[in-house]
């Protein structure tokens, strides 16, 4: 039977990520801060990992040039999902999805009188179900990156971003006012690789499911 | 503009495919054929209502629509051959008893569906109306997989549901319509998470053992055990206990033919219009399943005349991709002579016998050896003979 192929992106997934893999027995070969290459072996002959773009993810597995993915919710919702399977929250990555604005606008009453709002986002189907859902008009405008400058230079009206600590808020005058989501990162499989490969997919399955079970009853504890 | 430029995933099949594609249509034709199966060819468009009978809003936004001229009104163009072939069982042809019949045509898509990475595909198929039993399925889940064989699939991974499983636990509730729906969504991408979330939202709804049965039906996947485990961990409601048991019966009757079998209790394609058991074959190196199935009772209830239904279908252009025809030159060199009776009496004699002869128009002469040929026509002692080139 082939191999297995999962599609990772770099930084806090692929950190986060890295306990859970070893617990299921699978280790780099490479080291990924200084190795440049994008298919990267592992310890294991039947398990080798790409490197792609966070948003990329859910495109790779779905169209089976992954068999698995791990990605963050926000992604995964902008992507609409078709094609995959979602079957594990890791509960790793975690942060939250939010509506901010500038510090000194008040969010509130433009909501109550039923303001057009500009709403600057990166992700634009998050944004506009969630203000459809709130039955507000919005007009929403794209944004690639550092959407904190939004606000400050009248682009728009308020941000739909991801927001774990909040620094970035504060150093730049804005406020979070609404909280639309909890984000973390799912592990996804592709529909038909679960029925081709299960052998191999099922067990590391099962692994990482004791693991985030292991881990969230322990921060219960804590 | 550059005229020749076709659509996004529209493209031209071009003679190796398009040799593969009919050489796989007119195997899976004849075995239909062969099995009773009486052809049928629907109309490439027809009215909205009766393309759409069960209300999918799904297919609906998948369909091309025009407006007729002549009547004013909505016409589509078909996303699915199914419901037409429906349509003609319950309105044309009329028969009390038992109905088979078998299609093959294009079907449009506005966008490409899931994986396939095309708007317009071939879809080939096979339905049998008036049976409700358990004899019907097999025959035509039988008659799937020689289909598969046939056109030289073998590895074949066959994955076996029952709609009535998630129909029962939300019969055995009273839960409203959009909830119905979002569980069905998260079933569909076996999302624990969300499903948690939904049945824990949804207590005053759905009872304890509902919410945990909901919770399960993700993880029922895998082989026998799963009907095992299932039996044991689901609520024990006849439509339930029922489904496992078909389920069973028809594990025990495929296993020997495919390479895995498996169960999904989960999986609830087609959900608007299926009722009973529904299966998907899947093969290596295809993101996509090759052949999908299901019972539909209910769908000609919108023309009038429920009857119990059973069919497959399966997409002759994803097929084609899978198998590796002997793609070498194999065809015959004949020099041109329209006098020569001797020289086109052979001619006509090696094509009747199924040979390609290629004959070599006189001014457009070829050095080399082009056309797809590996042999030509000689003269040899006045007689005209194949040799090898």
């Amino acid at each position: 039977m082939a191999g297995i192929t999962i599609a990772l992106s770099k930084g806090r997934i692929f950190e986060e990520t890295a306990p859970l893999l070893r617990a299921a027995g699978i280790f780099l070969l490479d080291d990924l801060e200084t190795s440049r290459k994008l298919i990267l072996a592992t310890n294991r002959t039947d398990v080798k990992f790409i490197i792609v773009r966070a948003s990329d993810v859910p495109t790779y597995v779905q169209h089976g040039a992954a068999d698995i993915g791990i990605s963050g919710k926000d992604v995964l919702l902008e992507h609409g999902g078709a094609g995959l399977y979602q079957p594990l929250d890791l509960n790793i990555a975690c942060c939250r999805m939010m509506v901010a604005v500038r510090d000194n606008f008040d969010y509130e009453s433009a909501v109550r009188y039923g303001a057009r709002l500009r709403i600057a986002s990166k992700y634009v189907r998050i944004a506009h179900e969630h203000f459809a859902g709130k039955s507000m008009h919005v007009d929403l405008i794209k944004l690639y990156g550092s959407m904190e400058l939004a606000p400050l230079v009248g682009l728009a009206d308020a941000i739909v971003d991801l927001v774990s600590s909040g620094d970035t808020l504060k150093a730049n005058h804005l406020v979070a006012v609404e909280e639309i989501m909890p984000i973390s990162a799912h592990l996804i499989i592709n529909q038909a690789a679960l029925k081709l490969k299960r052998k191999i997919i099922q067990p590391m399955l099962e692994i990482f499911s004791a693991i985030v079970k292991e881990n969230s009853t322990a921060h219960k504890n804590l | 503009m550059r005229n020749w430029i076709l659509p996004e995933y529209i493209e031209d099949i071009l003679p190796a495919e398009a040799l593969a594609i009919e050489v796989i249509r007119r195997r899976i034709l004849d075995r239909l054929l062969v099995c009773g199966y009486q052809l049928v060819m629907p109309p490439m468009l027809e009215f909205v209502e009766s393309l759409i009978p069960s209300n999918d809003s799904n297919m609906n936004l998948r369909m091309f629509k025009v407006i007729d001229q002549l009547s004013g009104k909505m016409m589509g163009l078909r996303a699915d051959i199914t419901s037409q072939i429906a349509r003609i069982d319950a309105h044309l042809l009329n028969h009390a008893g038992v109905t088979r019949l078998c299609y093959v045509g294009s079907v449009l898509h506005t966008t490409p569906s899931g994986l396939n990475r095309t708007r317009e595909l071939l879809q080939i198929g096979a339905e049998l109306y008036g049976h409700a039993g358990l004899e019907s399925d097999l025959e035509i889940q039988k008659l799937m997989l020689q289909c598969l064989i046939i056109s030289g699939i073998n590895e074949i991974y066959l994955d076996l549901g029952h709609v009535a499983v998630f129909r029962g636990l939300i019969n055995g509730e009273k839960i409203p319509v959009e909830l119905e729906t979002e569980l069905f969504g998260a079933l569909q991408a076996k999302d624990t998470s969300t499903l948690k979330e939904l049945c824990v939202g949804a207590k005053k709804y759905m009872g304890k053992v509902s919410q945990q049965a909901f919770m399960l039906l993700p993880e029922l996947y895998g082989d026998r055990r799963i009907l095992i485990q299932a039996r044991k961990l689901l609520p024990d409601y006849p439509e339930i206990r029922m489904a496992l048991d078909e389920l069973g019966t028809v594990a025990t009757e495929l296993e020997s033919s495919v390479r895995a079998l498996n169960f999904d209790l989960a999986d609830l394609r087609g959900y608007h219009y299926h009722t009973g058991i529904v299966f998907a074959a899947y093969t290596n190196n295809s993101p996509n399943a090759v052949a999908l199935g299901g019972r539909y009772d209910e769908i000609g209830k919108a023309f009038g005349r429920a009857r119990p239904a059973t069919g497959f279908s399966m997409d002759l252009r994803e097929l084609s991709r899978l198998i590796k025809l002997d793609s070498r030159p194999k065809a015959i060199l004949a020099p041109y002579n329209r006098n020569n009776k001797n020289l086109n009496k052979k001619i006509e004699h090696l094509r009747t016998e199924g040979e390609i002869v290629v004959v070599e128009l006189s001014k457009y002469q070829n050095k080399k050896n082009t056309l797809g040929c590996n042999r030509k026509l000689v003269l040899k002692n006045k007689i005209w003979e194949v040799i090898d080139i």
